[in-house]
């Protein structure tokens, strides 16, 4: 395999990695409060 | 002092009100353009015989139009006052605020003169000649000033999830611009790309597909994000799913251009790139529209009575059915038919007029009242009226579309038993002559709404004052 075979094959993996990270990061019950508030910025102006 | 003081006090509404009437003035303008080269295919003697009116040149010009003065206008000024209002901060800067104003419509003013003159850089959606993309490249620098220095002096610790759409917006656009506009200028009117060859297509389409991906979607998502829990007056469905949609989003679409170089010199696996990877893209574009869709749960009886509510959620439902459309589109077998037919300008309306167009009017028609000090629109009925002259409108246009394409591309790739073609390519064009009709009129229909719209706006502006809102003084606890 040469070089930039080996750098797509670990950019893929890489990237999908990340991804379910941020997947697991985001369902995560210690966001969930910090969420809720988030959620509501759009009506803290009223 | 005590004027600065004040000033410090409220939110800058004053370019948002410039921003959304210019956006519906645009909006009328982009569409009636639309209208005449869509009844030039009709009649083909509409273009009176003169170089400047003549589909070419106003076809550009038509693109141009919805794009960037309406698309571009719209969301210059709904992301101000998004920004402003989910950082609970003024803006960064009213000077530069105010220069992104004047400065993006002399850009597209200068579009709408130097396009029927025939001054063309001939790039899909980057046809504006080399010293008005610099303006542009200035004007949208200053921009990203204004929005991300918003952004770092706001007042809550977090940074609400449309503004990370609208973000993304914002830097990719500027990426993509300066790259795609690189060019050797031979005069102040004429330039010469910097890219050869399939080169040259391929950072053509990795523009021209990213345009659609993070102009007319990221940005827009940004809108939807905002303007539908807004006007549902309930918080979007999972605020967890807009993270996950978000970073996939982003990532997904910039690889998918190669999809409008299939059969090409485009190297086979760049095409099967762009065609795997825009197949990916059906997964995020979907997680967004759910999240949408869904923020009306428990709510959807609103949707009887509120045609403002009944625009945002609609323009979603076009969302699913173009992201759904568009990876299949995107499908090599697939595309062997599709492409260079109606059915590909029928998509990109799907997406155009039913996803941003709807998702503009609705945050339009809920902003605009409140930034003149009024409750609502001046007319309810009258939005209610468009709302329907808008979907029978792009429905007429698209379904005759896709017939015409689905129809167009069986013809040309019709043989006889000897191996000869079954029809000539003018028989093709022949035969689409009623669904060119029927598309012209749907259009038509849809301007027309946009004059409703124009027409509403005005006695809404005149009817009221600007009003001033103050930015509140308890800090959020978020």
């Amino acid at each position: 395999m040469d070089t930039i075979t080996i750098l797509r094959i670990f950019f893929t993996v890489l990237t999908f990695v990340l991804f379910v990270i941020i997947l697991v990061w985001a369902w995560r019950n210690r966001n969930s409060v910090q969420f809720k508030d988030a959620q509501h910025l759009p009506f803290d102006q009223d | 002092m005590q004027d600065a003081t004040v000033k410090a006090a409220t939110y800058n509404d004053k370019v948002v009100r410039q921003f959304a009437i210019m956006a519906v003035v645009w909006g009328v303008f982009g569409t009636l353009m639309g209208v005449i080269i869509a009844s030039q295919l009709v009649w083909p003697e509409l273009n009176l015989g003169l170089p400047f009116t003549s589909f070419g040149r106003l076809r550009p010009l038509h693109t141009n139009a919805v794009i960037f003065a309406f698309g571009g206008t719209a969301l210059i000024g709904t992301s101000y006052y998004v920004v402003q209002r989910t950082c609970q901060a003024r803006l960064f800067s009213d000077r530069l605020a105010s220069f992104t104003f004047w400065g993006w419509q002399a850009v597209l003013i200068a579009a709408a003169i130097s396009l029927p003159l025939g001054y063309t850089q001939s790039k899909e959606y980057g046809e504006l000649e080399w010293p008005i993309d610099i303006l542009m490249a200035i004007v949208w620098i200053a921009y990203a000033t204004v929005f991300f220095g918003t952004i770092f002096v706001r007042k809550v610790k977090h940074i609400y999830v449309a503004n990370w759409f609208y973000g993304a917006f914002i830097l990719a656009v500027a990426l993509l611009h300066i790259v795609e506009s690189a060019a050797i200028p031979a005069g102040w009117f004429k330039s010469y790309s910097a890219y050869a060859g399939v080169q040259d297509a391929m950072v053509q389409w990795w523009y021209g597909h990213n345009a659609v991906g993070f102009l007319l979607t990221a940005g827009f998502l940004g809108m939807m994000y905002y303007f539908v829990p807004k006007q549902a007056e309930r918080p979007v469905y999972s605020y967890s799913l807009s993270i996950v949609h978000f970073w996939a989003l982003i990532f997904t679409y910039m690889w998918v251009g190669p999809h409008h170089l299939h059969y090409t010199a485009l190297p086979d696996w760049t095409q099967s790139l762009g065609m795997v990877l825009s197949l990916i893209l059906f997964a995020p574009s979907w997680g967004g529209m759910i999240n949408g869709i869904m923020t009306l749960s428990g709510a959807w009886h609103k949707l009887r009575t509120d045609p403002i509510l009944r625009f945002l959620i609609v323009s979603l439902s076009f969302y699913g059915m173009s992201t759904f459309e568009g990876p299949m589109m995107a499908i090599k077998t697939v595309n062997a038919l599709s492409h260079y037919t109606d059915w590909t300008v029928g998509h990109v309306h799907s997406g155009a007029l039913g996803w941003v167009g709807f998702i503009t009017i609705g945050s339009l028609y809920f902003m605009i009242p409140r930034l003149f000090g009024q409750k609502q629109m001046y007319s309810v009925k009258a939005i209610e009226v468009h709302f329907w002259m808008a979907t029978i409108g792009v429905v007429l246009y698209i379904a005759s579309l896709w017939i015409s394409g689905v129809m167009e591309g069986l013809m040309w790739r019709a043989m006889n038993a000897d191996g000869t073609l079954a029809y000539t390519f003018v028989e093709s064009v022949k035969a689409k002559f009623p669904y060119y009709f029927t598309r012209a009129l749907g259009g038509f229909l849809y301007m027309s709404g946009m004059f409703l719209m124009l027409w509403n706006t005005y006695k809404t502006a005149s009817s009221g004052k600007p009003a001033t809102v103050e930015i509140p003084a308890v800090v959020a606890h978020s």
